[in-house]
């Protein structure tokens, strides 16, 4: 029994250090976050007295973030369905014993190596729309080459797409994850189900749809965790490849955090970004780790 | 098969770095003299003789002072640029470990020995081209004057200096700042709570004459609650309107001077299918640096200083004159500008598809590098005799470990042989209005001319009229504008901000 | 799969004409994939003469390397990205290793060493991984410079080595949970001690774990930009990211060189990812949570 416990002792020794990392760089950081952001701290020099709410509710008020609020939930939503149904799609058609599979895998997968500064730097220059005395340029040019025209639009220079663009590349640089996830959980899915539902007289399409997707839930339901959370946070792209935009539609709140701490000096409303963005990030993931855990903890 | 090989890959690059580091940490009984051969770098001679990569700032230090005593040493500047040849004091271990012990790599000056008179650390954003320059020819002034005392460069690089800041802040919350430091002139000092962290530099204007050279207006620029606080070695101009000559030419026009003829200029420009203004707004700060001049133009010199002093309210109707101008100038913009930096902008001008654009006088360095000469300047409408002004100064913290060297470098900065050594090379004009002309280019001999009589206003954009949250709050009011076009709205906007910056009641 | 599943798993292939059409799409969806690196390569290998932002898809005239030697060596009034490179590595590959190490060591007693709490420990831990890092940055910053390493490299390192500890944590604990208990039993019985169990039986069993893990946080750190960038304010240290950010943002960077910086900035992690795909793939599907 002594021996039993010394080695319990050890154990919780070995992983202290990490703990106290984390508790100390993550909860206890988040913490001090969440209280610069109740003070007045929004000059070069620290102030700790007490603010309440009133730089959230200058953030609310602020055009500059509500506009970066809007543009994350576009492009939450453009770049979560994007990514899962052309992820799918790759996954599906992958699915069917194609030569070359290894080949066309790693093409989808590739972008997933490269840092989001490279993806932002190829796609500004490729989603450049060009000017009428200039020239076309980027993708503009190519619709023209292949005599496509009416494809033409001002990409990220129209404050209308904005955001959109950046969607783009943020889909080019993930939906491969996406394919793998799905290629993965279609092969795993054993083929007696499909033959049941073929013996049931079932076509393609309907095994599909009512034996396939459902069974892929716990994947898509994955995918859309560590898209979500990537997505909500998406700052290095935007740096690389538009900045904050034509009247700020291709802004978002991690920027807007970035800019107004590290730039205008105001700590206090660049840590209420930052526990907004955190909240949002919670709300995601929380749930998602508490059902992972009472899962665990039913094995 | 291949998993085998990495197991194997592995353990070798394992096994490899183990015998390195074991064989490199035999400890140095004593300190080496040693020649840099070619290939090497501080960081493998760390390696080598210390065990450590990262304590090549022992190697650094100890030789920069060994170098006072006996010149056949080098003197390191920059830790990544050795040489051939140059001859190092590797320390003992012993002494490497208690340098590195009180090492701090935010005080690059540990690096420098003291010289016989001590350091004079200038922390500074100009770390490239021109600047950089510049910053040397300033170093050889006061070498010349002062050899006994060791000048630390202590550059920070980072556009504007927005990574320098929050550093520099640091140090001086903790009473231990460099020197002297590099800021932009005008209200930005604020942010540094000068009355507690710097020294007013009043004795030191009276001293060196100053207010005699400088103009009036600058002189009421650089005051902030009554004192001076920083000496102002440069001035750039944002006011500029380029234009391609030959087009001009062709089109039988001359550069516009009031905001009815620019709107006709711009229309026939537009006619003959060239961009009549070329923009590039990637960078954020391209569509206010234009509204500033634009404000200017539309106010006038009086009105335009009162708005940044709060004795001119933003709801004066010049302001919403000066968004309707600004508004109607968007019109005639190229399309594809927030794709665009400024320089983008400038490339329409090269290529002959655009006319004009409105950029600061760095925009001369730059056309002159791209090998590009069919230019001209001139004020942008209602600017002239108005100077929008930018510079960078030098200030004197209250803590300064080497106050008399800061005292005696801030002295240079205000002189006529140094003005005259830095700005040449920077691409700007000297704050006094004494220096020779004849060391200038054709452009920034007219902009002198300019700065002996002009009207001289602030720029936001570039930290002369405003602090930073306020020139934050400008330029995002700005780029609002330039899709909504609302200009009751952006008036309101540009108000509120002058309220949060507590100038406007 | 037997050969009954196989042939059963002609469910949902289609046959003849349509099998055209799936290539087809794969074809032109691999098209747009490349796309992006079509254009960095060609940019990169035009001569300066020959670029021109208005003739982007042109094929260059023959392989010209002057935009990439300029993005390496740097131009007039700009560094190029080759000390940021190094920087790179001098930063990547200790963290890397420390990171991994730590991960086993954290997976080995969350996996075989439970003990009350370790469960609701570990999701704890695993929050870390999602957190918004904007939301640590301003005390991070603080703490580091008490710290006395804000603005070095061996600060970079140390901060991603804490923030590496979740998914290193995950994707081992992960691996050791298919080491049969019967192995750990044995060795137990052997009287093997907590440390002998993971030297003897665990270690070496390690490998696969070791490479996924190294792979994958070479990878994010390699192309991290968020951390570079605001602790590493010296431009002497500056990874490769920040110095490629840096370089696509100076007005004097023609834009070509900007895509030759891109391109060598992005090779060693596409190497990694070429040759060792198998494992970054295994990383990717034990970073999924699949529970």
């Amino acid at each position: 029994m002594r021996y039993l416990h010394w080695e319990r002792i050890t154990s919780i020794l070995l992983i202290l250090p990490s703990a106290i990392a984390i508790a100390i760089f993550v909860y206890g950081f988040i913490g001090f976050t969440g209280f610069v952001s109740l003070t007045k701290w929004n000059k070069l020099f620290p102030d700790f007295s007490l603010a309440g709410l009133r730089n959230y509710q200058g953030l609310l008020a602020n055009p500059r973030f509500q506009i970066d609020m809007r543009n994350m939930v576009v492009f939450t939503v453009l770049f979560l369905l994007t990514s899962l149904a052309i992820g799918f799609l790759l996954a599906v058609l992958l699915d069917q014993h194609v030569k070359g599979e290894n080949i066309f895998r790693s093409i989808f997968l590739f972008p997933m190596a490269i840092s989001f500064i490279v993806t932002g730097i190829a796609w500004r220059w490729l989603l450049n729309p060009g000017s009428v005395e200039m020239g076309s340029t980027g993708v503009n040019l190519l619709f023209e080459k292949v005599g496509l025209n009416f494809l033409k639009t001002g990409w990220y220079t129209d404050p209308k797409i904005g955001i959109k663009a950046v969607a783009i590349a943020a889909v080019w640089q993930m939906s491969g994850y996406v394919m793998a996830m799905y290629l993965a959980g279609l092969r795993g899915i054993p083929e007696e189900l499909r033959e049941a539902a073929r013996v049931d007289g079932a076509n393609e399409l309907q095994i599909l749809y009512h034996v396939i997707v459902p069974l892929l839930r716990p994947i898509t339901l994955g995918a859309v965790i560590v898209l979500g959370h990537i997505a909500l946070k998406i700052y290095d792209l935007v740096v690389a490849m538009t900045g904050p935009g034509i009247g700020f539609s291709t802004d978002v709140p991690a920027y807007f955090m970035w800019d107004t701490t590290f730039q205008a000096n105001r700590f206090a409303q660049g840590a209420s970004i930052a526990t907004i963005l955190l909240v949002m990030v919670g709300i995601l993931i929380v749930p998602y780790l508490t059902y992972s855990l009472r899962r665990e903890a039913e094995v | 098969m291949s998993k085998r090989i990495i197991c194997l890959a592995l353990a070798l690059l394992l096994s490899l770095t183990l015998v390195v580091s074991v064989a490199s940490a035999a400890p140095l009984e004593q300190e080496v003299i040693y020649t840099v051969k070619l290939g090497d770098t501080l960081w493998d001679l760390a390696e080598k003789y210390l065990g450590s990569g990262p304590a090549w700032p022992a190697i650094m230090a100890f030789t920069n002072k060994k170098n006072l005593e006996d010149s056949t040493f080098a003197k390191i500047t920059n830790a990544d640029l050795i040489h051939p040849g140059w001859k190092f004091l590797i320390p003992s271990a012993e002494d490497a470990e208690d340098f590195l012990a009180t090492y701090d790599p935010s005080r690059p000056e540990l690096l420098f020995p003291a010289g016989a008179k001590g350091q004079l650390v200038v922390a500074s954003w100009w770390t490239a081209g021109g600047e950089a320059e510049g910053l040397t020819g300033l170093f050889n002034i006061y070498k010349a004057k002062y050899p006994d005392v060791v000048i630390v460069n202590a550059t920070v690089a980072g556009g504007a200096g927005f990574v320098f800041r929050p550093v520099l802040k640091t140090r001086l919350i903790a009473g231990d700042p460099p020197d002297t430091f590099q800021l932009h002139a005008g209200l930005e000092v604020e942010g540094y709570d000068p009355e507690t962290y710097l020294e007013p530099l009043d004795d030191i204007f009276a001293s060196e004459g100053l207010e005699a050279v400088f103009p009036p207006d600058l002189l009421t620029l650089l005051k902030y609650k009554g004192h001076y606080w920083g000496v102002p070695v440069n001035i750039h101009r944002s006011n500029i309107l380029w234009y391609d000559k030959s087009i001009f030419a062709e089109a039988g026009l001359t550069p516009p001077t009031t905001w009815d003829e620019f709107f006709a200029v711009a229309d026939a420009l537009k006619a003959r299918g060239v961009v009549a203004l070329a923009m590039g707004t990637s960078g954020g700060w391209e569509a206010p640096h234009v509204f500033e001049d634009v404000l200017a133009g539309t106010c006038g010199a009086e009105k335009y200083k009162g708005l940044w002093t709060g004795a001119v309210p933003w709801t004066d109707g010049c302001v919403a004159q000066a968004l309707e101008n600004f508004k109607r100038m968007l019109t005639y913009v190229n399309a594809d500008h927030p794709a665009l930096s400024w320089d983008g902008g400038g490339h329409y001008l090269i290529d002959n598809k655009g006319a004009m654009m409105i950029m600061g006088d760095w925009t001369n360095g730059w056309f002159q590098a791209q090998g590009y000469t069919d230019y001209g300047w001139a004020p942008p409408p209602g600017t002239k005799g108005i100077f929008v002004a930018l510079s960078d100064s030098f200030a004197l913290p209250k803590e300064a470990p080497y106050r008399d060297n800061a005292i005696a470098w801030v002295k240079v900065c205000g002189s006529k042989a140094g003005q005259e050594a830095f700005n040449p090379k920077k691409g700007s004009i000297c704050a006094r209005t004494d220096c020779d002309p004849a060391l200038f280019n054709e452009y920034l001999k007219s902009a002198m001319a300019d700065w002996a009589v002009d009207a001289i206003v602030p720029s936001p954009v570039h930290g002369a009229a405003a602090i930073e949250s306020w020139v934050t709050d400008f330029k995002d009011a700005i780029v609002l504008f330039v899709t909504s076009g609302d200009v009751a709205g952006t008036q309101a906007a540009l108000q509120q901000a002058c309220v949060a910056a507590e100038v406007c009641k | 799969m037997t050969a009954k599943m196989r042939s059963l798993r002609e469910g949902l292939r289609v046959r003849g004409g349509s099998r055209l059409l799936i290539y087809a799409f794969l074809i032109a969806f691999a098209a747009l994939y490349l796309m992006p690196v079509y254009v960095l390569v060609v940019t990169g290998m035009k001569s300066f003469a020959e670029v021109s932002l208005y003739r982007m898809w042109d094929l260059p005239s023959g392989l010209h390397l002057d935009s990439f030697k300029k993005a390496w060596f740097g131009g007039f009034g700009f560094e190029g990205i080759s000390s940021n490179f190094l920087n790179s590595i001098y930063l990547t590959i200790p963290a890397t290793i420390v990171s991994a190490m730590l991960g086993s060591i954290n997976g080995y007693v969350l996996s075989k060493w439970k003990f009350r709490g370790s469960d609701l420990l570990f999701t704890l831990l695993l929050f870390g991984m999602f957190i918004p890092y904007q939301s640590i940055l301003i005390p991070l910053v603080q703490v580091l410079y008490k710290m006395g390493i804000y603005g070095t490299i061996p600060g970079l390192i140390f901060v991603h080595v804490v923030y590496g500890i979740p998914i290193c944590t995950l994707i081992f604990r992960n691996y050791y949970a298919t080491v049969p208990t019967e192995l750990i039993e044995a060795a137990k019985i052997d009287g093997a001690t907590i440390f002998g169990i993971y030297f003897r039986v665990l270690f070496p069993l390690s490998l696969p774990g070791f490479v996924v893990v190294m792979i994958w946080q070479f990878t994010s750190i390699w192309n991290d930009f968020l951390f570079a960038v605001t602790i590493a304010q010296n431009p002497n240290i500056q990874p490769l990211t920040v110095g490629l950010n840096n370089l696509a943002g100076s007005y004097i960077v023609e834009w070509n060189v900007q895509m030759a910086g891109a391109l060598m900035a992005a090779l060693p992690t596409l190497l990694v990812y070429i040759f060792l795909g198998r494992y970054f793939m295994r990383g990717l599907l034990a970073g999924s949570l699949k529970g």
